[in-house]
């Protein structure tokens, strides 16, 4: 069964339409990837899924529950996480109260959140810099921190836009890693404009143009697509 | 020495530093520091909004009054005892925040402190315009009789003194608690990143309007002791001058820092207070110098003391 799905779904700006009558489905456990070009509306699709935006019209369903009139914080509770491609942290907080925040959502007690961000932390790699403000991290780490406070939600469906952006190689690896890690317990969608991270963490693969679903299918399938390829390159 | 052993060391050094000076000051200044305290408090009570939760109002001047004038006519018009005239204006303060808090929290930054500036305005203004029962300009004068607890009178230097730094000490260890709890961990993370916050599931406005309660409960109830120690319950208080004062001994003492409005308040009153002894262009003298304290220490002297020393403080 599909953890989430959307009927119709879309999303106008003073005429432009950014999203437009989008029927997705996403089933539990999976990973998948969303691409599209520059202004594909990949952004503002997962902002009408997490409740960032409200929707022109369709519906948005979160475990068989109509969650469309739900706001933000409601669906957060209901087990989602949204990292956020422009990254976002508390910067005057140390890392350990960003997670914190995060964490304290989930669980109770001062010895329960510790594990809880101790755990995210180490997931994430940045365990051996906790009282570190977050603003004084590199912009490689603040990614990761951004990446530790979805994982410290522990939720069912993690949404992650464009997490890799600004990585080191290495971090980069060690990303694909934790999302492999991650695949038992969570279902994950991710923007992502890296293709080798698309190519071996993804299950399926759904592209965005001009706010349509152009095309889905497994990696290669993608990879092999002439559409894709032409939306791409520009030359449809 | 932990954090916490440094935080309990300080903040409780400077409560044990205000008992002593009650025995050593002079006349003068004890009479002043009372005064300094009652006015720190409604400082800490609208640094609750401004400097953790980062909502920057205009019109806490409203609640001020709201708990002075709810205090001043159970008094003058039911006959409350002092404590019970304490609590009306708590009650008043509370209602008068709760509202405005649901009603200037649909807006946001220059919105909410136009809204908040008006509801204080209009606040003033009722007052004035029911001047039959509020005295208006000329204010309620209390008498020594109605400010009475058992045998401690208020109108008193010594349980003055005393009672004010009462007030003070739950405003302060209130506080402190509030943004060392994670409460108040969420309130700075609304003010740090309103929409992260909002993404990691809290409700906002829910956090942002408890700030305002808590925040208006806190001015309230100093309101109420400031009228209630020193006798008299005017429209002045109402007056946007006494919204602009808190912000600017925050903004001095520093903005999201426990001790920083009582450092603001005790600068700003002895500021001028030894400037006008000096000439009769005290408020020149004391623009030039908030002018450069603004320049070079943006963050407050307590901010700047954070900034540079200790980075603990909270």
């Amino acid at each position: 069964m599909s953890l989430l799905s959307t009927r119709g779904l879309s999303r106008s700006f003073s005429g432009l339409r950014a999203v437009h009558e989008v029927d997705f489905a996403l089933p539990e456990g999976e990973i998948r990837a969303l691409i599209g070009p520059n202004g594909a509306g990949k952004t503002t699709f997962v902002s009408l899924l997490c409740g960032r935006i409200p929707p022109s019209s369709g519906q948005v369903i979160f475990d068989g529950q109509d969650i469309s009139a739900l706001p933000a914080h409601r669906r957060i509770a209901l087990g989602m996480a949204y990292t956020f491609q422009i990254t976002s942290v508390f910067s005057r907080l140390s890392v350990y109260e960003n997670v914190a925040l995060a964490a304290r959502r989930r669980v109770a007690g001062r010895a329960a959140v510790d594990r809880a961000v101790m755990r995210a932390l180490e997931q994430a790699g940045l365990h051996d810099r906790p009282d570190q403000a977050a603003g004084d991290l590199s912009y490689g780490h603040q990614r990761l921190l951004e990446i530790a406070m979805g994982l410290a939600q522990a939720p069912r469906l993690l949404i992650l836009d464009e997490p890799t952006q600004g990585l080191a190689d290495s971090e980069v690896a060690a990303f694909k890693a934790l999302i492999r890690e991650l695949k038992a317990t969570t279902t994950i969608l991710l923007i992502e404009h890296n293709m080798s991270v698309v190519m071996e963490t993804a299950d399926r693969v759904t592209v965005l143009n001009f706010g349509e679903i152009l095309a889905e299918g497994t990696p290669q399938q993608i990879h092999a697509n002439a559409e894709v390829q032409a939306a791409y390159l520009g030359t449809g | 020495m932990s954090e916490t052993t440094k935080i309990v060391a300080l903040h409780g050094g400077l409560l044990v530093l205000l008992v002593t000076l009650q025995f050593l000051l002079p006349a003068y200044h004890h009479g002043n520091l009372a005064r300094i305290m009652v006015l720190a408090s409604f400082a800490i009570g609208y640094n609750v909004m401004f400097g953790y939760t980062g909502l920057l109002s205009l019109g806490h001047a409203l609640f001020f009054a709201a708990g002075m004038y709810g205090m001043g006519l159970a008094v003058q018009y039911a006959g409350a005892g002092p404590v019970v005239a304490l609590l009306a204006g708590l009650a008043v303060s509370v209602v008068v925040a709760l509202v405005v808090g649901l009603l200037a929290l649909r807006t946001a930054g220059v919105g909410f402190m136009i809204v908040t500036l008006m509801f204080a305005q209009a606040g003033y203004l009722t007052i004035l315009y029911f001047t039959t029962w509020t005295r208006g300009d000329e204010g309620l004068v209390l008498q020594q009789a109605q400010r009475t607890i058992g045998s401690l009178d208020l109108s008193q230097p010594g349980p003055r003194y005393f009672a004010a730094l009462l007030l003070f000490a739950i405003c302060f260890l209130v506080t402190l608690w509030m943004v060392r709890a994670p409460f108040g961990k969420v309130l700075i993370a609304i003010r740090e990143n309103e929409e992260r916050a909002r993404m990691l599931g809290y409700d906002v406005f829910r956090y942002k309007l408890a700030a305002v309660v808590i925040s208006g409960t806190l001015c309230g109830l100093s309101g109420a002791a400031y009228g209630l120690l020193f006798g008299y319950v005017g429209a002045t208080f109402a007056s946007v001058q006494y919204s602009i004062f808190p912000l600017l001994w925050v903004l001095l003492g520093g903005a999201g820092t426990v001790i920083g409005p009582l450092v603001g308040t005790l600068f700003m009153f002895y500021l001028i207070d030894l400037s006008s002894s000096v000439t009769s262009a005290y408020m020149l003298v004391a623009g030039v110098v908030l002018v450069l304290l603004t320049l070079f220490a943006p963050q407050g002297l307590v901010g700047e003391l954070r900034a540079r020393v200790w980075r603990w403080l909270p």
